[in-house]
């Protein structure tokens, strides 16, 4: 239906469309943005699902993730291997989960994984004082970060072990309704 | 759920110098799956232990270890010994969890605890939508195909899929259970669930792939009747149009490139204006769509006899709305009261006999019927969408408990992902970083007791400043209502006297639109210079107070206005002269519309062009000035107010409305990007976007609703005019239809009657408005005690964080114990 492209077979559109919160034209220009990200590695003819991955580099330079703080850690979040590297689907994920339509929980999971700079399954108070540093570009002074992150921990640690787990993150979550405004690129 | 965990280690494993200190055989199922897992992913082991525990894991080969994904990024496999040095540094702490030196196998077990794994683990993740979809096919009760449940489970229970303890179900994997219950849920139903999981994209096209396979070959195999079939195809062949529908209306893409420059530059509480916008946009051709469709094209392809004195066009109409257009199409006199009904004049002329063949023919057309019942049907559907949308923002910002973590909160998501220019980010980093400042300055100082005498003082500042807006907004309706007096008292004198200056007499009717709109926008900025004497503490209040005043100044003017047009000109029309009241209504609706735009034009030019300038130049200043939200939405609200005032009267008032909104919409955009800068103060959005769209359902919609009504149900139609012409009230149009439908079928008379009951008395409203308020009042209930609720669970989730603690210690405390008389005995030897 509609015009004839050559990039995806009509399943594999069905199928992006079932999996992620995009439809048949929004994937088309994923794809387009994917492939002028790098445009001799990324083959226009994706039919037979090549293997193509995009580094960390060329994915944190598009004008969506450059100026944000956290870029590296969102591409990271999103990649198979934990370096950046983006396949095509990866790619479409990372734009899918950060979509309007995403609910709140699936941008939870993300959300959390984005922050835990040291992938332990906790927001311990290193990784808080990352994202604070990030946040604040570092105007906060050494003190001032550490009352922050102890006073985070102490607000939103329901079950005392001095770090955050998914679930007091997810509690927190949502006491913020602005968490799903704000937890959103577009694309 | 829980067993006994074994507190005494069994001999084969101490004889390993294991240093687990639980029994692997009392340990829960899901711990052994995921403590196999992680050992075969597991990282670097630093320790001889985790080497030992590695390889006893694998020789005892009692883990029926299903299906092990293969290992995803979440679990590089920190070393252990890591986390046990960050405890470790910590030692100053009370906690008994913190400074301990854990064994590494305690800590590889505390961190493989389900609660710990949900959302990062993959076994985990599909362990757990499996239980959803499970939850999800029990509620929606659907009979899985027989063919795909298993022979040995007892027949009872076949039909729900219930896990059953049979060795068949141990054998299969996690994830093919997954896929079955997939592909046993409805289309609709697996969609929204595959999108949910948080698995990545590849391996959900993975598991939709093995569902819709299965559900082919259950389909092949099984030879469903052909009716099945057919609605199988149905409902793939309702799917794919569905999808197309959706893929042509973001093709539309109505404003996306300028909506992703706005909020790139200034973030999510500007985009929200462009949104609302969008959204008032939408309102306004839905009815558009409707009034044309059923009132304009019908009567524009019917013209009726064209009336006498039809004055010729000059410009002056664009902005007045009368003289060529009193006449057309745009207002409700021109309207026809009877059945219209397709030309018969080029049958007259073919034979005389065919003239009754005009009559019998259903291409008719009752006019007044469908007025009525256009405009009706017109407010019903966008109430509806109103109530709708209104209780979903609602949903979605209504907290029920208070919120104690503002300052997690802000770390955590108040980093607004849209922005995307350098300085637009720089300016929010700043920001967050003085809100921080001050969050922490607050928590440090604890409200410092004001004085008395301060307390008395600000109290008295307020007073001040609220009495001076409740003046002004009185002011400014006395003024409205005797200005708008005056105006009538002229019309009343130029009526009697042949008009010297037609077209003087037509701006002079401008003057009344003009003064209001005047009122409009300068009074917000007398409120906003008294807002900046007072002293609010926190940005939120004083955003409240603004937008309270703005609509009690707004609320007075309307009020007044309607009072002046359906109390005064509606009730005495011939005395200025008016053969139809409600075109002249329509035509002043349109002039107030008109001039509101003009005048936020105008003040976007003064407002924000010009003030850049002046603050740039002359005061030096480096900021802009900010775009004030609050103000431009109730501004809009306004607009779409008068627009629904007007629909009875002007049916084409929302493609008026719709042309402002297509406009104001690049104006803004160009001012706002050229002008203005980034809000300074934190924006909540979904708060603020409840509200407004509250106010456009309660004082805007109701408001405009409850005038409409009042003047279908009390107030005579014009004599000479429009489609109730003759009638009491335009509401006896209905009731005409109904007797007439009565003479004509008999069989309808007890619906006549009872439709004549139930508006002729109104004990059905107040019974009606009875129950709905004690419904509220029960959901109210309701709320209250889901709050006691949370407080008591949150009081759980302590104790069960304590409960841990205390068995971690202990179970660490007996391993400590057992290890070192194991460790006497191996010295002694």
């Amino acid at each position: 239906m509609g015009n004839k492209q050559t990039i995806f077979t009509d399943e594999q559109l069905d199928a992006y469309q079932d999996c992620t919160f995009f439809t048949r034209k929004e994937i088309l220009r994923l794809h387009g943005r994917y492939h002028e990200l790098a445009p001799h590695l990324v083959p226009m003819d994706y039919t037979n699902d090549p293997d193509c991955k995009l580094p960390l580099a060329l994915i944190v330079n598009m004008p969506e993730l450059k100026e944000n703080p956290f870029r590296n850690r969102i591409v990271e979040s999103f990649s198979e291997d934990g370096m950046g590297n983006l396949s095509f689907n990866e790619f479409v994920d990372m734009f899918s989960v950060l979509s309007e339509m995403a609910p709140r929980e699936l941008k939870a999971i993300y959300a959390f994984k984005i922050y835990d700079f040291n992938v332990d399954n906790y927001l311990c108070k290193e990784d808080l004082e990352k994202t604070l540093n990030k946040l604040t570009k570092e105007e906060l002074t050494p003190e001032e970060v550490e009352l922050v992150c102890e006073k985070t921990i102490e607000e939103a640690d329901l079950d005392g072990d001095n770090k955050l787990s998914y679930a007091d993150f997810e509690n927190m979550i949502t006491r913020a309704p602005d968490f799903l405004s704000t937890f959103h690129i577009r694309i | 759920m829980a067993r006994s965990v074994n507190f005494y280690l069994s001999a084969p494993l101490m004889e390993a110098g294991l240093e687990s200190p639980i029994d692997e055989e009392g340990v829960h199922d899901s711990f052994s799956q995921l403590i196999a897992e992680q050992s075969q992913n597991g990282g670097v082991p630093d320790a001889f232990e985790l080497q030992q525990l590695q390889r006893d894991l694998d020789e005892e080969g009692q883990d029926n270890v299903p299906y092990l994904p293969s290992p995803g990024p979440e679990y590089r496999g920190r070393p252990e010994g890591q986390t046990g040095t960050e405890w470790e540094d910590n030692d100053g702490e009370m906690d008994p969890l913190v400074g301990e030196r854990w064994s590494s196998a305690t800590m590889k077990i505390l961190s493989s605890m389900p609660s710990r794994t949900i959302g990062r683990s993959r076994g985990a993740i599909i362990s757990q939508y499996y239980n959803r979809t499970m939850q999800l096919r029990r509620r929606r009760q659907t009979r899985p195909a027989i063919a795909g449940s298993y022979r040995a489970a007892r027949p009872s229970i076949r039909g729900y899929g219930i896990e059953s303890d049979t060795t068949d179900d141990v054998a299969a994997s996690k994830r093919d259970r997954l896929v079955n219950n997939l592909q046993n849920l409805s289309g609709g139903d697996r969609v929204r669930m595959l999108r949910a999981i948080p698995l990545s994209v590849a391996e959900k096209r993975e598991l939709r792939r093995l569902a819709l396979q299965k559900e082919h070959r259950t389909q092949t195999a099984s030879r469903i009747p052909c009716c099945s079939q057919l609605k199988y195809y149905i409902i793939i062949a309702a799917r794919q149009s569905w999808y197309s529908w959706l893929s042509f209306l973001h093709s539309l893409q109505l404003w996306q490139v300028a909506l992703k420059r706005v909020s790139g530059r200034f973030g999510s509480g500007v985009l929200s204006y462009f949104l609302f916008l969008k959204t008032l946009l939408f309102f306004n051709l839905f009815l558009f769509l409707v009034t044309g469709a059923f009132l304009v094209l019908p009567q524009a392809v019917h013209p009726p006899a064209p009336s006498i004195g039809r004055r010729s066009f000059s410009g002056l109409e664009l902005l007045t709305g009368g003289g060529y257009f009193s006449d057309s199409v745009m207002y409700y006199g021109y309207y026809c009261n009877y059945t219209l009904r397709k030309s018969c004049q080029e049958d007259v002329l073919v034979a005389n006999e065919t003239r009754s063949n005009c009559a019998s023919k259903h291409h008719s057309y009752n006019m007044p019927l469908a007025y009525f019942f256009t405009i009706g049907f017109a407010f019903f559907i966008t109430c509806i969408i109103l109530v709708y949308s209104m209780s979903k923002s609602f949903g979605q910002s209504f907290r029920i408990d208070k919120s104690r973590s503002i300052l997690a909160i802000k770390v955590l998501c108040s980093w607004d992902f849209k922005v995307i220019k350098k300085t637009s980010v720089k300016l929010m980093s700043e920001n967050i970083c003085t809100q921080l400042k001050e969050l922490l300055a607050e928590g440090n100082h604890k409200q410092d007791e004001k004085t008395r005498c301060q307390k008395l003082k600000r109290l008295m500042v307020h007073g001040l400043a609220w009495a001076i807006c409740i003046a002004g907004s009185i002011a400014c309706a006395l003024g409205i209502y005797f200005f708008s007096d005056h105006m009538h008292q002229n019309l009343r004198q130029t009526s009697r006297f042949v008009p010297k200056n037609p077209l003087l007499n037509e701006a002079s009717l401008l003057a009344l639109p003009v003064v209001v709109s005047l009122m409009n926008q300068l009074l917000p900025g007398l409120f906003n210079l008294v807002a900046w004497m007072e002293d609010y503490e926190s940005p939120t209040i004083r955003t409240y107070v603004a937008i309270s005043r703005n609509l009690i100044l707004k609320v007075s003017v309307l009020g007044v206005l309607c009072f002046h047009w359906l109390g005064r000109v509606a009730t005495e029309p011939e005395s200025i002269g008016l053969q139809c009241w409600e075109s002249f209504v329509g035509q002043e609706l349109y002039r107030f519309l008109l001039m509101d735009f003009i005048f936020t034009l105008l003040d976007t030019l003064f407002g924000e062009f010009l003030w850049r300038l002046f603050s740039e130049k002359v005061l030096k200043r480096k900021r802009s000035p900010e775009f004030d939200i609050p103000r431009n939405v109730l501004d809009l609200i306004y607009g779409q107010t008068l627009a629904w005032l007007g629909v009875l009267f002007t049916p084409i008032l929302p493609a008026v409305q719709i042309l402002k909104l297509f406009l104001l919409f690049y104006i803004k955009k160009s001012s706002v990007m050229m002008n203005c800068q980034a809000p300074r103060r934190p924006y909540r959005v979904s708060q603020m976007h409840t509200i407004f769209i509250s106010l456009l359902c309660f004082p805007s919609f109701l408001g405009a609703s409850v005038c409409v009504t009042y003047t279908m149900w009390s107030i005579p139609p014009s004599f000479s005019c429009g489609p109730f012409r003759g009638l009491g009230t335009m509401f006896q149009a209905g009731k005409k239809w109904m007797e007439e439908l009565e003479k004509d079928n008999p069989n309808l008379s007890l619906l006549a009657r009872a439709h004549s009951y139930l508006l002729e008395h109104p004990f059905f409203l107040f019974v009606g408005a009875g129950i709905f308020l004690i419904v509220i009042y029960f959901h109210s209930q309701v709320v209250d005690g889901q709050r006691k609720i949370i407080s008591l669970l949150q009081e759980q989730i302590e104790n069960e964080g304590e409960d841990k603690k205390f068995l971690i210690t202990r179970l660490q405390s007996i391993h400590e114990r057992k290890r070192t008389p194991a460790r006497r005995q191996d010295s002694n030897y």
